[in-house]
């Protein structure tokens, strides 16, 4: 047995991103859903994308609704401001926050009742807006919060936790959101953390509406046998459109694959996704081919997962369209906002 | 007394022989000249036109206004419009009087009908002796002889004006516009500076219609029997003045208050309101470098959504505002606990129309005043400014936009269809005089300066905590904004002293908002016997009721106007002073009473109510009328 001590090492200095941040100041609360919910692994992947895109805390507005999904925004991001919300307005409250300071990083997350039933309008007309927001559903199949009734992403057949079958066909968010012109539409698994961190990245680089909808276990009432979005089958039937990854702009592509085996995708700050082919020759960029894929997955029964639509070119970001400022409206003062005392006399003169 | 009509025929009078018993108080009421002997009235001529709606009527309608403004005779109009684009009947009341009286008033003297749909409907509701200018294709229906009819064969005359067929249906219209012109005596210098007004950007059609309105006029001349009951002589009491509709102040208002988010969603009677901003912002709020707007306009998917972009705009620190009406209202209602409960500055304009349900679209009402001052669910109540005319419609669209950032909370500005849609006269709108207050908003410097920062403390005593915007470069500026039970520093609290303790606060926020709110106004007559309470719209008929009170009746009204809620000490002063007081509304579950009841209990066996809610604007007559019956039965 020894008895010399080892002498105590420096504190080593916590690691920090490129804005000198460390880990910790992209983290949250503690969450407070069940243990081993799908949505604490979103939330702990949403952090470290977060935290690796080098993304300013003071400059994030974090966006929700209702339901379990809606509580995690409070779960990272302490140093942000979150606007948990009413059930299913999300994405109008954030179609006001993006239009009152279109500097906002807006990451919106919600669930599948929350957008895919009672938000549904207000999803789909912000997306026909293109309010560039991070919009992730944390997909689950169930209302969770009021205890498990089936959500309108249930797929048809899917057994209910007391039995039932699920009779009616599944609104597929990702599907909607490729019809209403939407430039980012991914689809992913809470567990598939290779998969999901580069997605969000690539989300957050977008500039415009970006979809990610990830399925994402409710451990509590949709998790047993006859479920499709139960962990197990999600695991079994997971399929992979492609190997994604996300290469920064400060970073050069590392060239070690054969040419014609991955697809690079230029991103608006200058970073890239590439996506490496797997069994599928999938092109994103193909709006056809996206939608023949989603309905095989939905007629299959397939979990396709991936970087199913990207066309950035396609629609301008919201306040282009309206010709906005670039610098917040919050910045604005009275001068700028009051027209002088001649503006309204000629408007007097057109009334007299 | 016996005129020639246009037919040749004789045509008596009988209006002061033989009015009909349900005419009875029409005639007692206003005394026409015709009933009373015949002494030319001046200035003082009430004239409706029935057409069907969808047939520019509304512009020949507006030129016979300008005409009498322009003669410096105060004018107001209101357009009684159908819930529809096209063929239904429609009706524009314009009120020319030398005493400045331009609200509604029951009964015309000059009736012009055009309109085969409501003819029968018309003719039974024009009183004795009134003036009726008939289209000739509805001479069929006549089955009045005690009004003076003059019938005009306008089918016939339009023709040699508009060689072009598909114009006759608009062009037909400016032809009574001269008739009338030649009935009133109005100058037709001024008939053909309105018109030219009206068609500013459409030369040809001015002269057209220009064309149309002498042609009514010569051949009234020459076909018609000059008589003289009512005429309109020049004054000169319009110079300088505009005429302008509430919803059009209130744009102007919102520009000049800094308004800088607008999400709206279409609805009568409010769409004006945003349709006013949109014009005026493209051209006086943008940067002057760069062009770009300093302001975004929303069309958005419903009301649920408008109200939800406002608190979303409201949160990030731009300044917000939806305008709506009392179907919008209803859908708004869940957010509009959010604002207040996450204390999001907000702003909802609800010009009121008929409800309950989807109600009568176009009809005026003062029905919203109690929901939207509970609106929402759990204990929630909501300040609101109550303009009484166009001026403070321009004055509050402003102030509500600065006591909703300084409260950090929803705030009404209530409007009716008749002030919103309607046309005032009115001095010119002047520049505003109180600055732009952002209320508190701590930016990363002055959070430097601070220990802590917590988002609901009552740092200051009057309810009003402190906020911060996201985007506010500094690591304590963020909090978490939920519409569940939080604490002071925003976080997540189910203890019942949290909760309890914040809804007090909220209270003393509200005790605040009772000062900061624009105050009534008292308008006091040495040896007043009565008191009464109006609020909006209902200000014009109460002054000139009190005018009838003095004049006819030698009775002397106290009266308060309340310009807004929550209600001041001042408010529960007036009414505890009094026996009683009468509450004059346009609704008919008296809830303003019901409110005033519900702030102070013990003022309920003081308060009476006068109520109309037919949908037509509130006339001085009604109230005069209603008061002396509730005056004599007790």
């Amino acid at each position: 047995m020894s008895t010399t001590q080892p002498a105590p090492a420096a504190p080593k200095p916590p690691q920090t991103n490129r804005i000198g941040q460390p880990l910790a100041v992209y983290k949250g609360a503690e969450s407070t859903l069940c243990a081993g919910c799908g949505h604490d692994s979103i939330t702990s992947q949403l952090t470290k994308a977060l935290y690796e895109m080098n993304i300013e805390p003071w400059n994030v507005a974090k966006m929700s609704g209702i339901g379990c999904s809606s509580k995690t925004t409070a779960y990272f991001l302490g140093q942000s401001h979150g606007f948990n919300g009413v059930h299913g307005r999300m994405a109008a409250v954030a179609t006001g926050t993006y239009l009152a300071n279109r500097k906002l990083v807006m990451v919106g997350v919600s669930g599948d009742g929350d957008t895919a039933s009672i938000g549904l309008g207000h999803f789909l007309h912000s997306i026909r807006r293109n309010v560039p927001m991070v919009y992730i559903i944390e997909n689950n199949g169930v209302y969770g919060l009021t205890k498990g009734q089936f959500s309108a992403t249930a797929d048809k057949g899917s057994a209910h936790k007391k039995g039932n079958e699920n009779e009616m066909t599944p609104i597929d968010c990702c599907a909607l959101a490729i019809n209403m012109g939407c430039q980012y539409v991914a689809r992913s698994f809470s567990g598939d953390v290779k998969q999901l961190v580069p997605l969000i990245k690539g989300a957050l680089s977008h500039n415009g509406f970006a979809l990610i909808d990830v399925v994402s276990p409710c451990i509590t009432f949709n998790n047993h046998e006859g479920s499709t979005k139960s962990l197990k089958y999600a695991k079994e039937h997971e399929e992979q459109l492609h190997e994604i990854g996300f290469v920064p702009f400060y970073e050069t592509i590392k060239a070690d694959y054969e040419p014609g085996t991955v697809q690079e995708l230029d991103l608006p700050d200058g970073s890239r996704i590439t996506l490496k082919k797997l069994a599928h020759d999938y092109d994103p960029t193909d709006q056809d081919l996206a939608m023949k894929y989603l309905r095989k997955a939905q007629a299959e029964r397939l979990f396709l997962t991936g970087l199913i639509y990207h066309n950035p070119d396609t629609e301008r970001p919201l306040a282009e369209q309206l010709n906005m400022i670039d610098e917040p409206l919050f910045s604005q003062d009275e001068s700028a906002l009051r027209p002088g005392p001649e503006a309204l006399a000629e408007i007097m003169q057109s009334l007299m | 007394m016996v005129f020639w009509s246009n037919t040749g025929k004789f045509m008596t009078i009988e209006a002061s022989l033989a009015a009909p018993a349900d005419k009875g108080d029409e005639a007692k009421d206003d005394p026409s000249p015709a009933k009373t002997g015949h002494k030319t009235r001046i200035n003082d001529v009430v004239i409706t036109i029935a057409t069907s709606n969808g047939t520019g009527s509304q512009s020949a309608n507006l030129v016979l206004m300008r005409t009498i403004f322009q003669m410096g005779v105060p004018v107001g109009g209101k357009n009684m419009f159908p819930s529809n684009i096209q063929g239904l009947p429609t009706w524009f009341t314009i009120r020319a009087n030398k005493d400045n009286w331009t609200c509604r008033r029951a009964g015309s003297d000059v009736f012009v009908a055009m309109n085969a749909e409501s003819i029968l409907d018309d003719l039974k509701d024009i009183p004795a002796g009134s003036i009726l200018i008939l289209n000739e294709d509805l001479k069929p229906f006549l089955n009045r002889t005690d009004l003076i009819t003059y019938i005009v064969p306008f089918s016939k005359l339009v023709v040699s004006v508009c060689p072009d067929g598909r114009l006759r249906r608009l062009v037909v219209n400016m032809m009574y516009v001269g008739v009338v012109a030649w009935l009133l005596q109005l100058e037709m210098d001024e008939v053909r500076n309105a018109i030219n007004r009206q068609f500013a950007s459409k030369p040809k059609a001015a002269e057209l219609n220009a064309q149309a309105a002498v042609a009514g006029y010569q051949w009234a001349a020459e076909n018609l029997q000059k008589q003289d009951l009512y005429r309109i002589e020049r004054m000169d009491k319009t110079r300088g003045k505009i005429i302008i509709e509430g919803n059009v102040a209130a744009g102007i208002g919102f520009m000049y208050g800094g308004a800088q988010v607008v999400a709206w969603y279409p609805i009568t009677p409010s769409s004006s309101v945003a349709e006013t901003i949109m014009n005026l912002m493209p051209k006086y709020r943008h940067d002057p470098e760069t062009g770009k707007a300093t302001y975004a306009i929303v069309q958005a998917e419903d009301e649920l959504a408008a109200i939800a972009m406002v608190v979303g705009a409201g949160w990030a620190g731009a300044r917000a505002l939806t305008a709506t009406s009392g179907p919008g209202i209803s859908l708004m209602a869940e957010i509009a606990g959010l604002s207040y409960f996450t204390e999001i500055p907000a702003v909802i304009c609800d010009v009121q129309r008929m409800g309950p349900s989807t109600g009568l679209p176009t009809r005026t009402s003062q029905g919203d005043i109690m929901k939207a001052y509970y609106l929402s669910h759990g204990d929630c109540k909501h300040p609101m400014l109550i303009p009484g005319n166009v001026q403070e419609v321009y004055e509050f669209a402003m102030e509500v936009l600065n006591l909703a950032e300084q409260l950090q909370t929803l705030v009404f500005l209530m409007l009716d269809l008749d002030l919103g849609m309607n046309s005032f006269m009115t001095e010119p709108l002047q520049p505003p005089t109180k600055p732009i207050n952002r209320g508190k908003v701590l930016n990363a410097e002055q959070l430097e300066q601070v220990k802590e920062f917590a988002r609901y403390r009552d740092v200051d005593g009057d309810g009003i905590p402190y906020r911060t915007v996201p985007g506010t470069p500094h690591p304590r500026a963020a909090f978490f904004t939920r519409g569940t039970g939080h604490t002071d520093r925003a976080t997540y609290s189910e203890k019942p002293d949290d909760w309890q303790g914040n809804l007090d606060r909220l209270t003393r926020k509200f005790d605040t908002a009772r000062k900061l709110v624009p105050q009534p106004v008292f308008e006091l007559q040495e040896g007043a016997t009565l008191g009464i309470v109006a609020y909006g719209t209902t200000d014009a008929p109460v002054q000139e009721a009190r005018a009838i009170f003095n004049d006819e009746l030698g009775t002397k009204l106290d009266y308060m106007r309340i310009r807004a809620l929550p209600p001041n000490d001042e408010v529960r002063d007036f009414i505890e002073k009094r026996d009683y007081v009468y509450i004059i509304e346009q609704n008919r579950d008296a809830q303003m009473a019901c409110i005033l009841r519900n702030e102070w209990p013990h003022l309920a066996p003081r308060i009476r109510s006068v109520l109309h809610y037919n949908g037509l604007p509130l006339d001085a007559r009604t109230i005069v009328n209603e008061i002396q019956e509730q005056e004599q039965k007790s």
